[in-house]
Order: C-alpha cells, then sequence, then structure tokens
C-alpha cells in the first residue's frame, strides 16, 4: 500500500493555473522524483503536499488519512520530514542539539518548563547523526558546518521524526556533483533502510537517475509523463520539453 | 454638516504635516534598515535651525522660502555630519543597535539644543502674510494651512520624480528592495547611504522649519513627533513613500474629525488605527513583507551553559548582594533595590527578546500594567501586599495573552512598532483615566505592610523574587520549551516542519516575559510608594532595550550585567550633573561603537578566545 | 550665558557659602530639592535662580538660628519615581533637614508621599494639583503655590461678571487640566445659574492639534471660552485662534496664561482681552517686589518669572519655618510651620494650619499688547485666604488625622 497517495490536486494563481489535476501516489521505501523546467508547478505540489500551501481541490492521503490543506506542522504530526531548498537549521544550537529538537518535538516534550532539554535522548540523537555520517561533529555549531554537512543534518533532522514520508525539496541545490551524489545514496539506503517513502525534486539529472525508483514530468502544471528512468529518458513528450525549450539539465 | 469642509481641510494640513515629518524617516528606514530614533530631533534642530535663520531674514515670502531652504540644507548637513560619525560605524552591528545608538543620539541632542537655544520654546514671529485667511463656507481658514496642504502632494511629487527619473533614484529603490544586491553591483554604498540620510535628514529639518509659522521651536520636538513619525511609517508600510503618504492622510482625517466626535480619545484613536491596520495588513498599508532580517540569517552564537569561573563570579556577586544591607547605606540600599528591579526588567524582556527573537520597543507596558495591577487591587479592594504582588505579573500575562494573539504573527520592525504602540496607548489610558488610574497623578500611598517596611527587608524581598524569577527564567530557556523558543527564532520554517507550534511558543514567550516585567512593575511600585504613568513612558521602554542590548543579547548573563550597569550609571550621572542626559547619550553611543554585541558579550568573546572550536 | 553657566554647575552644586560663616562653626541648615531641571528648564531655572538668591538674602542676614542654609539641588528628569529615589538620597545620603521641590504635579505627590511615610518634611513650591494638600494631604506635607482650585475660583468669580452664557472648554486631557475644568464649571455654575456649558476639547497634553481644535470649538458657537492649555500647547492653540478668529468678539477666560513663562513667547500674538491668572513681574510696584525685582535683575541680568516669585518666596518660607520651630527636628517644624507667617514679595503669606496651604495669592488681569509683547494689564492680587473655600469643606476633603 502506498504511503502518500495524491488524487487530482488544482492550484491556480489569480486564474492563472499552476498546476492542475496532478494525481500519484509513494511506495514505502520508494524514491518519486519530481521534475520539470522551471514554472513547471514542480514546488507548487511539493509545497501542496508539505502544507505551504493549500490546495484549491483534490486530495492528498497520507497512510490513507485525509492531510489535504493541514498546517506544516499538522502534517509534521503525520510523519512528514522535510527538508528545504536552501537549508534551515538552529543556527544557535549544536549539531546534536538540532536532532534532540526533532526528536523532544516528535516525542511532545515541547511544553516542558524545568528539566534540562540537553539531557534529553542523547543517545537518540547521536545514533541518527551516525546514520548520516556527522557524528564527530555532534558538539559544534550548526552554524559553522560545510554547505554538504548542513543538508546532511537536515536530512537527520527531518528523520528525527520517524517519517513515513520524507520531502526534498531540491536537495542538493548548491552542492558539488560528487557530494550530490553520495547525499542521495545516503537517503537512498536510508530510505530502503526504514521503509521511508521520499517525495524529492532535482534539476540535477544524474543524480535523479542515479537514485530514483521512479519519476515524475510536471510540465505547466501538468503530469506529461511517469515511469523509471529508461522510460522517462526514452519519452519524446520529455525530450521535447527538455530539449525543446532548450533548457539544459542543469539549469535553475 | 457645514463643519465638515473645514474641518476636513483641517485634516489635510495636518496630514502634510505628519507626511513631513514621516517621509524622511522611510526614505532612511527603507534603504539602511535604521530606526531611527533621532529622527525627531533632527526635526527639532530644523525647527530651531528654521527659527534662527528666518528671524535674522526679511519677513517677505521670497526670503521665507529662502530661509527654509538654508535650513533644509543645514539639516542635511547636520545629517551627514551624523552618519558619518556615527552610523556608519555601526552599520554592521545588530539592527538594534543602531536604534541605540540613535537613542543615544537623541539623547545628546536635547542638552546640545538646550545649551544653544535655550529652555524657552521659541515661536517664530509671524508677519502679516503668515497670518492671513480665507474665508470657505463662513468658516476662516488660515492661507498656511492651505500652503501646507500644497506642499505635502508637491513634496511627494518631487520624491517620486527623483526616485524614478534619476539614477540615484533608482539606486535607493533597488537598495530599499534588497539592499545585499545592490552591494553586489558595486555601488559605492557608503555614498549612497551618507545621501539617503542627508536626504531623510534634510526632510526632517523642512518638516521642523515649515511647522513654525503654526508652532514653536521647543524642547519637546523630538520624542513628540517621533512616535507620530512611527506610526506613519508603519501605518504606510516601511520604507514606502505613497504608503507614508496615503496613511498620513488617514490619521490626519480621522484626527480632524475624531477632535468633534470624541475629544477625549484623540491620543488613543492614532495608535489604535495604527493597531487596526497592522492586524488585517502586517506589512501595513503599502508595504512589502520584509526580507528575512540579517540577524536571523546571520547565525546567532551557540548558547553554552556558564563557564565555572562565571558560575562562581555570579554566586559572589549574589552573596554580595544578600550581604548589601549591613554593607550599604540606606541610599545605597534603595538604589540596590531599584537594580534587582531593573535586572528582573530586563531579563524579562531579554526571554522574548532574545531566544524569543520578538524586540519590543513597548516593554514598559507589561511593568506599568503589572504596576497598575497591584495598585488598583490594593487603592480598591485593600488587598495586601503579597496579594498584590501576586495580581501583578496574573494581570500582565493575561493582557499579554490577549496582545500576544496580535503581535505574534508579526514579525521584526512591524512587531516592535506594534509593542511600541500598545505601550503608548496603556499610557495614554493611564495618563488620562482620572478617575481610575488617578491620571499623572498616579495611585499613591502603596508602602509596603509593617515587616516589610523597612528598606533591608524589602529590598530582601526585591531580591529574592527578582533573581528567583530571573533564575527560573533562565531554567525555562535550558528547558525544551526555551529550546523550542529559540528554535522558532533561528528557523521558523524548519520549526513549523518539525512540527512546533511557532505562534503559540511566540505567545508562551510572551506571557511569561510580561508576567515578570508586571512582577518587576509591582516590586517598583511599592519601593516607590506609588504607580505612575510615567511608568509606561517610551524613555522607560527605551531604558530596558538599554539594558538588554548593552549587556548583550545573546548570553544569558547579559540583561543582568546590563541592568546593573545602566542602574548604577544612570544614578552616577543623574546626581552629579544637569548635563546627564549629554553624557549618557554619548557613553551609549561610545558602547555601541566599541561593544557591538554588548558589555556581557564582549566579555564573553575575550574569554572564549582560542577556547572554541 | 546664564543658563549655561547654571546648567555646568549642575544639580550637584550646593551652592556656595560665603566662607565667613562656615568658619563660625555653624553646621547649615540643608535644603534638598529636587525638579524636573531638564525637563521643564524654562520654568525651573528662572525658579532656581532665585532659590539661590533667597538663600544668600536669608544668609547674609545671619541664616537661620544661627546657622547658614545650604541648598542641594537635584533633577527629577520629570519622573516621580526617581524624585522618590532622590529624596531617599537627599534624606540618608546628603543628610538634609528638610525637602523641598517639585513643579509637575505628580512629582509633587510622589514627594508628599514620601515624606508622610518616612515622617519629614517637605514644601512643595510649584505644584498646583488640589490634592496635595485636600485629598492626599498630610502632615509632613506643606504647598506653597496658589492650587488649581484658587486659580479657577478667582477666574469663575470674573467669569460670573460676564454676560457671556455659553461656554466651551478647552483643556489638556489629564489631572491639572480636568480639576481646572471641573472646578471653573462648579464654580461659575454656583454663581450663575443660567449659563451653559455647550462643549469642550480635551487634546492630549503636549500634542494639541491646534487647527482642527480651533474649528471644533468655532463651531460650538460660545460666547464664553475657558482655556486650560498651557506652553506649546497654548502657542499652537493661540496661532490657530487668531488666523481662525476664534477669539473675536467671544469672551476668554484662561488659566495662567498671564504668566511670563506661558506670555511671552506668544510675542506681538498675545492675545488681547483675555482675563488671566498670571504674573505682572517687574510691573508691580510695591517696594518688597521691587526690591526683589531689581536684586534678581542685578544678579542675573532678566527679569523675574513667575516661577523666580516661587522660588524666592519657597526659601524665605522655610527660613521663616524654622525659626519659628526653633528647630530641625521633625515634629517641631511641623509645629512651626502650622500657621507660620512670612513676608515674600508678593505680600505677606502664611501656611494655613488647617491644610498646609500657603496662602500666596493669585495676580488676575487681562492680557493686553504693549511694544509687540503680551502684558497683563488692570491686574490686582488677591490673597490667597480669600480664595479657599470654607473649612467645613477642606474638612470633608482632607484626611482627618493629617
Amino acid at each position: 500500500m502506498s504511503v502518500l497517495v495524491v488524487r487530482g490536486l488544482h492550484k491556480s494563481f489569480g486564474g492563472v493555473e499552476a498546476v492542475g489535476d496532478v494525481s500519484f501516489a509513494v511506495a514505502p521505501g520508494e524514491m518519486l522524483a519530481l521534475i520539470g523546467p522551471n514554472g513547471a508547478g514542480k514546488s507548487t505540489c511539493f509545497n501542496m503536499v508539505g502544507g505551504q500551501l493549500p490546495p484549491d481541490s483534490g486530495s492528498v492521503r497520507l497512510d490513507g488519512r485525509e492531510i489535504t490543506g493541514l498546517s506544516p506542522r499538522a502534517i509534521s504530526g503525520h510523519g512528514v520530514g522535510r527538508t528545504f531548498q536552501i537549508t534551515a537549521t538552529f543556527g544557535s544550537m549544536t549539531v546534536r542539539e538540532n536532532v534532540q529538537m526533532a526528536l523532544l518535538a516528535h516525542h511532545r516534550e515541547i511544553w516542558r518548563f524545568w528539566r534540562p532539554a540537553a539531557a534529553r535522548h542523547v543517545a537518540a540523537a547521536e545514533a541518527l547523526l551516525a546514520q548520516v555520517g556527522l557524528e564527530a561533529q555532534a558538539g559544534r555549531a550548526a552554524g559553522v558546518l560545510a554547505y554538504g554537512d548542513l543538508k546532511r543534518l537536515e536530512l537527520a533532522i527531518a528523520l528525527g521524526n520517524a517519517p513515513r514520508l520524507l520531502l526534498m525539496d531540491e536537495p542538493t541545490a548548491g552542492m558539488a556533483p560528487a557530494e550530490r551524489v553520495a547525499l542521495m545514496q545516503l537517503t537512498r539506503r536510508i530510505a530502503s533502510g526504514r521503509g521511508v517513502a521520499v517525495l524529492f525534486t532535482e534539476h540535477d539529472m544524474d543524480v535523479v537517475f542515479d537514485v530514483s525508483d521512479r519519476i515524475l514530468v510536471l510540465n505547466r502544471g501538468r503530469l506529461i509523463a511517469e515511469g523509471d528512468g529508461a522510460a522517462i529518458r526514452a519519452n519524446p513528450a520529455v525530450r521535447e520539453i527538455y530539449l525543446g525549450t532548450g533548457a539544459t539539465s542543469g539549469g535553475h | 454638516m457645514d463643519f465638515i469642509i473645514p474641518q476636513l481641510l483641517t485634516g489635510l494640513a495636518g496630514a502634510s504635516s505628519l507626511f513631513l515629518v514621516a517621509v524622511g524617516l522611510t526614505i532612511i528606514f527603507g534603504v539602511t534598515r535604521i530606526v531611527n530614533f533621532s529622527h525627531g530631533s533632527l526635526m527639532m534642530l530644523g525647527a530651531y535651525i528654521g527659527w534662527s535663520i528666518l528671524t535674522r531674514l526679511p519677513r517677505d515670502p521670497e526670503w521665507f522660502v529662502l530661509g527654509i531652504a538654508a535650513t533644509v540644507l543645514c539639516t542635511a548637513a547636520i545629517g551627514v555630519v551624523l552618519e558619518v560619525v556615527v552610523l556608519r560605524r555601526v552599520y554592521r552591528a545588530p539592527e538594534l543597535f543602531q536604534l541605540l545608538a540613535t537613542f543615544g543620539v537623541v539623547l545628546i541632542l536635547q542638552d546640545v539644543t538646550l545649551w544653544i537655544w535655550g529652555p524657552v520654546e521659541l515661536p517664530l514671529p509671524r508677519p502679516r502674510w503668515l497670518r492671513g485667511f480665507v474665508t470657505i463656507l463662513d468658516s476662516r481658514f488660515p492661507v498656511y494651512d492651505l500652503v501646507l496642504i500644497a506642499v505635502g502632494p508637491a513634496v511627494l511629487g518631487i520624491l517620486w520624480l527623483v526616485m524614478n527619473r534619476t539614477r540615484w533614484g533608482t539606486l535607493v529603490r533597488a537598495a530599499t528592495l534588497d539592499r545585499e544586491m545592490v552591494a553586489a553591483l558595486g555601488v559605492d554604498q557608503r555614498l549612497l547611504f551618507t545621501s539617503v540620510f542627508a536626504l531623510g535628514a534634510g526632510l526632517a529639518g523642512l518638516g521642523g522649519a515649515l511647522s513654525l509659522p503654526n508652532a514653536s521651536a521647543n524642547l519637546q520636538i523630538d520624542l513628540s513627533v517621533i512616535t507620530d513619525a512611527f506610526v506613519v511609517v508603519v501605518v504606510g508600510g516601511l520604507g514606502s513613500l505613497a504608503g507614508a503618504f496615503v496613511a498620513s492622510l488617514l490619521i490626519g482625517i480621522l484626527q480632524a474629525f475624531g477632535i468633534v466626535l470624541v475629544p477625549q480619545s484623540t491620543l488613543v484613536l492614532v495608535f489604535l488605527v495604527m493597531a487596526v491596520v497592522l492586524v488585517f495588513r502586517p506589512n501595513g498599508l503599502m508595504g512589502r513583507p520584509q526580507a528575512e532580517a540579517r540577524e536571523a540569517t546571520l547565525a546567532a552564537p551557540v548558547v553554552r551553559p556558564a563557564p565555572r569561573v562565571l558560575r562562581i563570579l555570579g554566586a559572589v556577586a549574589l552573596l554580595l548582594a544578600v550581604a548589601a544591607p549591613f554593607l550599604a547605606g540606606d541610599y545605597y540600599l534603595t538604589v540596590l533595590t531599584d537594580g534587582a528591579v531593573a535586572l528582573l526588567f530586563a531579563t524579562s524582556l531579554h526571554f522574548m527578546m532574545g531566544p524569543g527573537g520578538m524586540a519590543s520597543f513597548g516593554h514598559a507596558a507589561w511593568f506599568g500594567i503589572g504596576a497598575y495591577a497591584a495598585g488598583l487591587m490594593s487603592q480598591w479592594l485593600g488587598a495586601p501586599m503579597p496579594l498584590a504582588l501576586l495580581a501583578a505579573p496574573l494581570a500582565a500575562g493575561i493582557v499579554a495573552a490577549l496582545f500576544g494573539w496580535f503581535v505574534a504573527r508579526l514579525s521584526g520592525v512591524y512587531l516592535s512598532m506594534l509593542t511600541l504602540a500598545f505601550a503608548q496607548i496603556v499610557w495614554a489610558v493611564s495618563f488620562q483615566w482620572v478617575e481610575v488610574t488617578g491620571g499623572d497623578n498616579g495611585l499613591l500611598g502603596l508602602w509596603p505592610p509593617g515587616w516589610a517596611r523597612d528598606p533591608a527587608v524589602y529590598y530582601w524581598i526585591t531580591l529574592a523574587l527578582s533573581v528567583g524569577v530571573a533564575m527560573l527564567l533562565r531554567r525555562m530557556l535550558y528547558s525544551p520549551y526555551g529550546y523550542a523558543l529559540r528554535a522558532a527564532r533561528d528557523s521558523a520554517v524548519r520549526a513549523q516542519s518539525i512540527g512546533l507550534d511557532v505562534q503559540r511558543l511566540r505567545i508562551v514567550a510572551l506571557v511569561v516575559a510580561g508576567a515578570a516585567a508586571g512582577l518587576s512593575g509591582a516590586l517598583f511600585s511599592y519601593a516607590k510608594g506609588g504607580v505612575f504613568p510615567t511608568y509606561i513612558s517610551i524613555p522607560h521602554s527605551v531604558e530596558a532595550l538599554l539594558m538588554v542590548l548593552l549587556g548583550g543579547l545573546q548570553t544569558v548573563a547579559g540583561p543582568i550585567v546590563g541592568a546593573l550597569v545602566y542602574t548604577g550609571l544612570a544614578d552616577i550621572l543623574v546626581r552629579s550633573t544637569d548635563l546627564w542626559r549629554l553624557v549618557l547619550g554619548a557613553v551609549i553611543v561610545l558602547l555601541v561603537v566599541a561593544f557591538p554585541e554588548g558589555v556581557a558579550g564582549a566579555a564573553r568573546r575575550l574569554w572564549l578566545r582560542g577556547r572554541e572550536a | 550665558m546664564q543658563v549655561t553657566r547654571r546648567l555646568l554647575l549642575g544639580a550637584s552644586g550646593a551652592l556656595a557659602l560665603p566662607g565667613l560663616v562656615r568658619a563660625q562653626g555653624s553646621a547649615p541648615i540643608r535644603i534638598g530639592e529636587i525638579n524636573s531641571y531638564t525637563t521643564q528648564p524654562a520654568f525651573t531655572l528662572p525658579y532656581r535662580n532665585a532659590m539661590q538668591l533667597a538663600v544668600e538674602a536669608v544668609n547674609a542676614k545671619g541664616g537661620v538660628l544661627g546657622r547658614p542654609l545650604e541648598l542641594i539641588t537635584r533633577d527629577d528628569a520629570g519622573r516621580p519615581q526617581d524624585a522618590v529615589r532622590l529624596a531617599g538620597e537627599l534624606v540618608n545620603d546628603q543628610k538634609v533637614d528638610i525637602l523641598a521641590g517639585a513643579y509637575l504635579s505628580n512629582v509633587g505627590l510622589a514627594l508628599s508621599e514620601y515624606a508622610a511615610q518616612n515622617k519629614r518634611i517637605y514644601v512643595g513650591g510649584e505644584p498646583l494639583t488640589d490634592s496635595i494638600v485636600w485629598e492626599r494631604g498630610n502632615r509632613y506635607t506643606f504647598r506653597l503655590r496658589p492650587s488649581t482650585y484658587m486659580q479657577a475660583a478667582i477666574l469663575a468669580e470674573e467669569a460670573a461678571r460676564l454676560p457671556a452664557k455659553r461656554w466651551v472648554t478647552v483643556s489638556p486631557n489629564y489631572e491639572f487640566g480636568q480639576s481646572g475644568v471641573k472646578w471653573f464649571r462648579q464654580l461659575l455654575t454656583a454663581r450663575r445659574p443660567d449659563v451653559t456649558f455647550v462643549g469642550e476639547q480635551w487634546p492630549a497634553l503636549g500634542r494639541v492639534d491646534a487647527g482642527a481644535t480651533v474649528q471644533a470649538l468655532e463651531q460650538m458657537k460660545p460666547d464664553g471660552i475657558f482655556n486650560v492649555l498651557f506652553g506649546t500647547d497654548l502657542t499652537n492653540f493661540v496661532r490657530q485662534g487668531n488666523t481662525r478668529g476664534l477669539f473675536e468678539n467671544r469672551a476668554v477666560v484662561s488659566l495662567l496664561t498671564g504668566e511670563p513663562e506661558y506670555l511671552d513667547p506668544l510675542g506681538d500674538e498675545a492675545p488681547e482681552g483675555w482675563i488671566v491668572t498670571g504674573y505682572p513681574g517687574e510691573a508691580i510696584d510695591t517696594p518688597a517686589h521691587k526690591a526683589f525685582a531689581s536684586a534678581y535683575r542685578g544678579k542675573f541680568n532678566a527679569k523675574p518669572m513667575c516661577g523666580s516669585l516661587v522660588g524666592y518666596s519657597l526659601i524665605l518660607s522655610i527660613a521663616a519655618g524654622i525659626a519659628r520651630a526653633e528647630s530641625v527636628n521633625m515634629e517641631k517644624m511641623v509645629e512651626g510651620f502650622r500657621g507660620v507667617g512670612f513676608d515674600t514679595p508678593a505680600g505677606p503669606v502664611s501656611y494655613r494650619a488647617i491644610d498646609h496651604q500657603g496662602t500666596l495669592g493669585v495676580y488676575v488681569g487681562r492680557t493686553a499688547l504693549k511694544d509687540g509683547a503680551g502684558i497683563m494689564a488692570d491686574w490686582r492680587y488677591i490673597d490667597g485666604k480669600d480664595l479657599l473655600p470654607d473649612d467645613a469643606f477642606v474638612r470633608k476633603l482632607r484626611p482627618a488625622d493629617a
């Protein structure tokens, strides 16, 4: 059974349709890439799933539960982890504390005012950091991490929620090519190991074809193709928009 | 109904004056992101300089215009000096420090103005042509007010042309939208900032000089004008010229009719307009959402437990404080009591401002609400002191919860301005609602009961409650809630995506801070024997900011150090010279230039030098 | 520049004493004075000058009880809470024998509370609020200057003689303004049941929107206007009122406007024919006042302001009270001050035993223009004791134990 089921999503801005009739599903352990040229509606689609934007119509179901139009916070509560195109971490905390924060939120221990937070979930936090290869950095300030490490930290934070679904918006933006593949392969391992469904957008086609199980192609708000790497590569409509419009695979 | 036209015209004239006050502030803010508290002082200087120039010129209209032009040039030059000497050195400091520096300038200019022009207000003798009137619907309407009505749109038009038809204007507009981008384009930012500051200062001077025929040059202009200017700028939307104009019209006209309909409410009306506008349009009428403030993107230092040495130092200080009644005379005991109150007041502001990321420009509101809650409980219900001390944080906390609902959605300067507006409303109520609050005479006779009347005993009570609550707040900052609050400040999107309720976290921070400040207000009232509206004045709110920022925003010890340093400094200065404002202002400016991370922050940096990985 | 020099000497400066007196070995009697020197300099600096003059005059005559007076002043920055702290400093640290001062009513009340609480005598010079001697009166507090009630009383008396029947009021919206209007209405209505008050304006203190206020008053078509605005509010109000013709063919009765502190800044736009309370200054030709005015001018090269009269009389009243008590013991001083009489430049004055109110009188007259400046014309001096209500009225208001 699919973790995430999206049916007939619609969103218009001022009469202009940004996303029209998009439906797809993601299974546990599956990595689904959402690609398309700029303005294709990837971000809009992503934000409707993540709760940043309410859809005009359509439904988003997580494990069979309706989460359409809920706030990002509520959606997170239903087991969705998220990373951002521009990394968002807690700069005034150490790397370990960043993850502890996510664990505290996950265990609903935020509204406690007395016991020091630093002692909570230390082992679990360090285990997560080990999983993303940051255990050596646990005591450092998050603000001084290298960019690639910040991305890993985001992943660890997102995992702190024990998510069923991971939403990753341009997870490798701004990284060196070698790092990109490393990060996504790490994600791949985690997804398989934990049975987490991953939905991500990505502009680096090498990464996309390398790690994704399935690919969705959006253009002008419509889903125009769906399939594995080989199928997408061979799809004439996809070739048309990527080659015909002059957009290159590495372009922003 | 024939009052409508004259009243409308009067409102338009008032609107023009407001616009002239606000327009320079909004331009300066737009480009430099500086909340320039000294804008009112520049306008005051404009009035005084205008007076000095105009009284020396022939009294014909053409000379009047020339005199005004000369005044504008003078204040623009003063603006340049101010920018080059003070502000240029603090652009790299966090934004609030620049505000602090400009407040230091306000204090300095108050004494400098008094020194040069003397204490007596100076109205410009009006020649006959300035006294002229036209008759409109049987009402006499001043010709000069008609002139003012025309000046506002004229200034707006000229500025629009400058902004849209010159390269300089294009740069200013670009910088207003995205400062970093302009810097990246290789534009000489220094020159741009200096020239923008000169323009803003010149406009303030214009406003001051043009107010002369209707008013006078006097020493109260600076602070009375600055609140009006803030309101207009915020209602219009920070950095928006057209917004400032629309806001001026709205407020000027509402004011003119408000006076006829509800004469008692004029003061509150202005701030209510602001509050209502911000509730429905969190970025003002024509403002855009602010790009994330630099502070947010600039990582705040990691908060770590205090080093051992500091803990020992703190314990020694606390021991000394407890033993103080055996060491210090009666008077110094009262200063120490004030210091303990200030400690709690500053710590409470730090709680919402540092970890909470909500800079309040009106923190005195909670201090005052607590004080009045205690005072009213005691006065009307005869409540004993312990009950009144309990009521104070409760009342302040409850009001903070209501207010938090409005304010927690806002961010940055808008949030700060709404807190300022709220404090002004509380102040106006306490000042004008004489039947209940006693008005400016205050609530009197609020002394501790017999067992606590001895200054030493009351000092211990204050010390215990202040330090105790401050420790509680500190403890809270290290608890899961405190971490969550800090997380929401560091990155609201990240916080939401891990399931944190950012709004609620912030409202609770406001309630905690408000309640703690309320307690400090009640403690203060029992020490002074009364509650007065001056507790809620803008300078008192600024004092809290001063203490927190001087001490340092990023350390828990900061507000404590700041409160003690400030209380001591102010006490010594006030008793040793009538020029204390000048000295205090200069000290503030110097401290901001020397220690942009605050006194405790600087000490911490020196301490950590070489210790931090 | 006189102001500057005084400012530099500053609050800290205990006024220099003739070395001769100190050499005699008798410790000075210290007066600790607190006032709004930085926030209200236009009023408090001439006042401080005159206090200095009076201290020198008293000391030149051998001081009080054979001891010289010493004056220590402090700036309250317009904040009652600061005044209370400084009162503590003056009492505990500077060991002053007597507290004095305040220009603002709230500072005066705060100091009177401090006085009652700590059983220290406090003499208020300038504060006008009635409650300092009535509702909140206490055993240790005395007040010299004629109160809001007294000023409003004489104006109501004058207004009652006018034909005007439709009255409006304009007043700053705070305690002083509100009680000024309250007493004026009450006292005028008592004398003239046929008058009506048809409207009121309550601009915020220091922030009058003069054009709109004048326009609103004009709209009410009154016969008479009672004004309590002062300072910058008054300047703005008068200018708009002159231009818009508000004052033409109308009676205007105005509190305090005749004081040079408020009248002088108006220059040639000072209104003519307003009935005002105030201070005619050097126009007063009694020998006592002439001597005072010429001494003041001799020392400061300026004309005495109303604050000067109050400051000078305040020191004289303190000297007289201590002399009568023959001691600086607090309780003895209270008894000494109660009912003590003393001479001031305005005439003989006493502190009433019943409420500790000074009977310094009120000058009432009409404003006029002379050489392009406003003056008080046709003025007369009404002794304060004739302006105060009967004893039963006072007893009802003042706490019995005060």
